[in-house]
């Protein structure tokens, strides 16, 4: 979506490029449906959040006493997992958006799933590392280590709320197209945390 | 065929509530919502504002009231500076005029996501019970300053350091939450949901200062998200992101290393965008309701938007200007009084078009046009102290001291109080479909006006003279002279009186709901479109069968040859009517708008 563009766009004209075959469905019936303008405005909020975290990294890390932490192999494993997760949820988007609806239910499950062992794992890291000695309160390393995955984890949770509700609607018969704009923004929420996960995987490997 | 249905008249989300609870309380309009949200913060404001008055009473007359320690008058100060900023004029502004006014003036139905905007509400609650628990918690509430510096913040020592702080990050965590719910609806709502005719350039400045507040907002409140539960950490698990090595009643913590200085960054990096979250909103209204009642144009409408914008741009690089003292790199001040000053431009584009808009107009003298006329004079005077203290070799000496109480209160408390005390007479018509009392309006703004003056004028003096702030008492010093207290003590008189002042208005909005004559649909003749519904107070769904349709933007005023002095939004320019001889009307939007 292009910023400038929402910005002149005159909501209350059909857009050429919907104005035929139009849905009723009056959020189907903008170019924008109003869903992924809010959640453009919402990675924007989130991604405000990580880059503050990010720079109090950087800040905390220049003072004497920051002791790295060494790397989890697991949180490889769990990178693997996201990232599938999150091309799994835009084949079944764009499978959805070329009318073949019969996918939609293994590929939410799947990506769901896929997530779900992401989320899974980064708490088994978590243990590992406390079972190895690691402890939030040791080092602000090991601070910053778990607060970053702990909120990045808790926005995978959230995404995954929605991704229920989706999953709910269609297993309780709802046509699978009517879906097409919950599945579409949850591709797009998890492409952004995974980008989101990549920055902070790498700022946790090597610094 | 099937028919297109624009956005802002929002067919599938109107299911209109009949029962009491689905109407008032678990309500989705978002005018109930503005209420709500409105009467909330009015409620918490008025206990910020009994608190400001008992820390008066200790500052007026030291020793005298026994009830008073130093670790109640610093929850005191703490409590009423953050009631105040955030959860006071934030939501008044934004929840309570944000939700009122954006589907009004862009001509939609409601918000785009009604559920979610009842859930910002009930967080924003959630929030104020959660802060005003702390009032009854062990310790008290925190008494920090509300800054909420670390290490103070949360050792042993600083009152409500166990309970009060947790429960403050708690609540700010909470508010944010709901804020963000809230702004999120609000950006969508404006840019998708007006209605036809309505480009963003035809939209009321009340809309302009809410939407880029909002943005602003959206943005700048991540930043006290990430130092609350950075800090809240440092409190309850020991980690030492802000915590330095510290030696407590004898004793070495068992932090080290964190850095205080990083919290102040973090946040004044909201806490300047917060100034300008609750400036930017009363800029967009006072502009409104001084055009309406100079029967004027707004002089400059193209300026005014971009001044909006570019405030809003600049506010995120001005922050560090509240942390010349800190101990930050000297030379960070260079870069923030130059940012600092530039931002004035804007500001003083913004007063010179509002003072020009007054210029030649058919000023009627109204209560909220007395508010807003009020407006301009504390902010010229709060915004030219800030000058001062924007430079680092003047606020050096000043920082600690009472310039700085007079500035921010002129700048960031009266003036918008101000403006909230104009919009709400000014809306309070359409609202609620009744008059408020005039005399009792009057009496209450000369009373504020007067008042506040007399409380803030002496303060600069009392600042140059080197009297410390955030002091309990100032005891007896070499360079403070013993009239400098007689000066506090008329101060304390002069907040007493405004503050009781206050009940006035109470009453008159009471009174006047229960007693107050019919009010007409559009009493002050104004153009914008909230002004131009059929039902008053509007109905659930505002507009009836058809949505109003846009023809020019909201200040068409004194036209001339017109036979009305002003030409609402949504009437086609065929309607208007003219003066015998004048000839066709023309639409001055294309010269404007």
């Amino acid at each position: 979506m292009n910023p400038l563009r929402a910005l002149f766009e005159k909501p209350w004209q059909r857009t050429p490029q919907t104005a035929d075959g139009l849905s009723v469905e009056h959020s189907q019936a903008l170019e924008h449906p109003p869903q992924k303008t809010a959640l453009m405005f919402f990675l924007g909020v989130v991604g405000v959040l990580f880059g503050l975290f990010i720079t109090a990294y950087f800040v905390r890390m220049e003072l004497d006493d920051w002791r790295p932490m060494p790397e989890s192999q697991l949180l490889w494993i769990n990178t693997v997992l996201l990232f599938f997760g999150s091309v799994v949820l835009q084949w079944t988007h764009s499978r959805l958006k070329h009318g073949e609806a019969s996918s939609v239910k293994a590929g939410l499950l799947l990506g769901g799933l896929l997530t779900l062992g992401f989320v899974y794992g980064q708490f088994a890291a978590w243990q590992d590392m406390r079972a190895a000695g690691y402890y939030m309160y040791n080092n602000p390393a090991n601070s910053f280590f778990y607060v970053l995955t702990g909120i990045h984890a808790l926005h995978m949770l959230g995404g995954l709320w929605v991704w229920t509700r989706a999953g709910i609607r269609v297993w309780s018969g709802t046509a699978p197209e009517k879906v097409g704009l919950a599945v579409e923004l949850c591709a797009v929420y998890w492409h952004f945390l995974l980008l989101v996960w990549l920055v902070l995987f790498a700022l946790l490997s090597y610094t | 065929m099937t028919t297109y249905i624009p956005l802002a008249d929002q067919p599938s989300e109107l299911h209109d509530p009949h029962t009491f609870i689905a109407k008032y309380v678990w309500s989705q309009d978002h005018k109930v919502i503005a209420i709500q949200y409105g009467s909330t913060a009015v409620f918490v404001g008025l206990i910020a504002l009994v608190l400001s008055g008992l820390m008066r009473l200790q500052l007026g007359y030291p020793g005298t009231f026994a009830f008073i320690d130093p670790s109640d008058y610093y929850q005191f100060v703490t409590m009423h500076g953050m009631i105040m900023v955030i959860y006071l004029l934030t939501a008044l502004f934004l929840g309570g005029f944000g939700n009122y006014l954006i589907p009004l003036q862009i001509g939609a139905r409601d918000m785009v996501f009604p559920y979610l905007n009842m859930l910002s509400y009930w967080f924003y609650l959630l929030s104020v019970i959660i802060l005003l628990a702390s009032f009854f918690v062990h310790g008290g509430p925190t008494g920090a300053g509300w800054t909420l510096y670390p290490p103070q913040a949360i050792l042993r020592g600083t009152p409500g350091a166990d309970m009060g702080i947790i429960l403050m990050l708690l609540s700010l965590a909470v508010f944010i939450v709901a804020f963000t719910m809230g702004g999120l609806n609000y950006v969508t709502t404006v840019l998708q949901a007006r209605t036809h005719g309505m480009t963003l350039m035809r939209m009321p400045l009340a809309v302009w200062g809410i939407f880029v507040a909002t943005i602003l907002g959206l943005f700048a409140f991540p930043a006290l998200f990430v130092s609350a539960i950075m800090m809240t950490f440092d409190k309850l698990i020991g980690t030492s992101f802000f915590m330095p090595a510290v030696t407590s009643l004898g004793t070495n913590l068992e932090n080290s290393g964190g850095s205080p200085i990083l919290f102040q960054h973090l946040f004044w990096f909201f806490g300047h965008p917060e100034v300008y979250i609750v400036a930017l909103p009363a800029f967009g209204l006072v502009s409104d309701v001084l055009s309406t009642h100079a029967r004027k144009n707004i002089f400059g409408y193209r300026m005014m938007v971009w001044a909006i914008v570019a405030i809003g741009a600049l506010s995120f690089i001005v922050w560090a200007h509240h942390m010349y003292v800190s101990g930050m790199n000297p030379y960070f001040g260079f870069f923030f009084a130059f940012t600092t000053l530039i931002i004035a431009v804007p500001t003083a584009i913004k007063v010179y078009n509002w003072v020009l808009t007054l210029w030649h107009g058919n000023i009627r003298m109204t209560v909220p046009m007395l508010f807003a006329m009020g407006f301009i004079f504390t902010f010229i005077h709060g915004g030219l102290t800030g000058i001062f203290l924007g430079n680092v070799t003047v606020d050096l000496p000043l920082s600690d001291t009472y310039f700085v109480v007079a500035h921010f209160h002129m700048v960031m408390g009266v003036s918008p109080v101000m403006v909230l005390f104009a919009a709400i007479y000014h809306w309070f018509p359409k609202m609620s479909g009744k008059m408020f009392n005039v005399t009792l309006g009057k009496i209450h703004f000369w009373a504020t006006f007067l008042g506040t003056y007399a409380i803030y004028l002496p303060m600069h003096y009392l600042g140059l003279l080197g009297v410390p702030r955030r002091y309990f008492a100032i005891g007896t010093t070499d360079f403070i002279p013993e009239s400098a207290q007689q000066l506090n003590a008329n101060i304390t008189q002069a907040a007493l009186f405004v503050g009781v002042m206050q009940l006035v208005f109470i009453f008159n909005i009471i009174y006047s709901l229960a007693r107050g004559p019919k009010a007409d649909g559009n009493p002050w003749e104004a153009t914008s479109l909230e002004w131009q519904t059929p039902d008053t107070p509007p109905h659930h769904g505002n507009w009836g069968e058809k949505l109003p349709v846009v023809y020019r933007w909201a200040y068409e005023y004194s036209v001339p040859g017109v036979k009305a002095d002003f030409v609402p939004q949504n009437i086609p320019p065929e309607e208007v009517e003219m003066l015998p001889g004048a000839g066709k009307y023309v639409d001055r939007s294309e010269v404007h708008g």
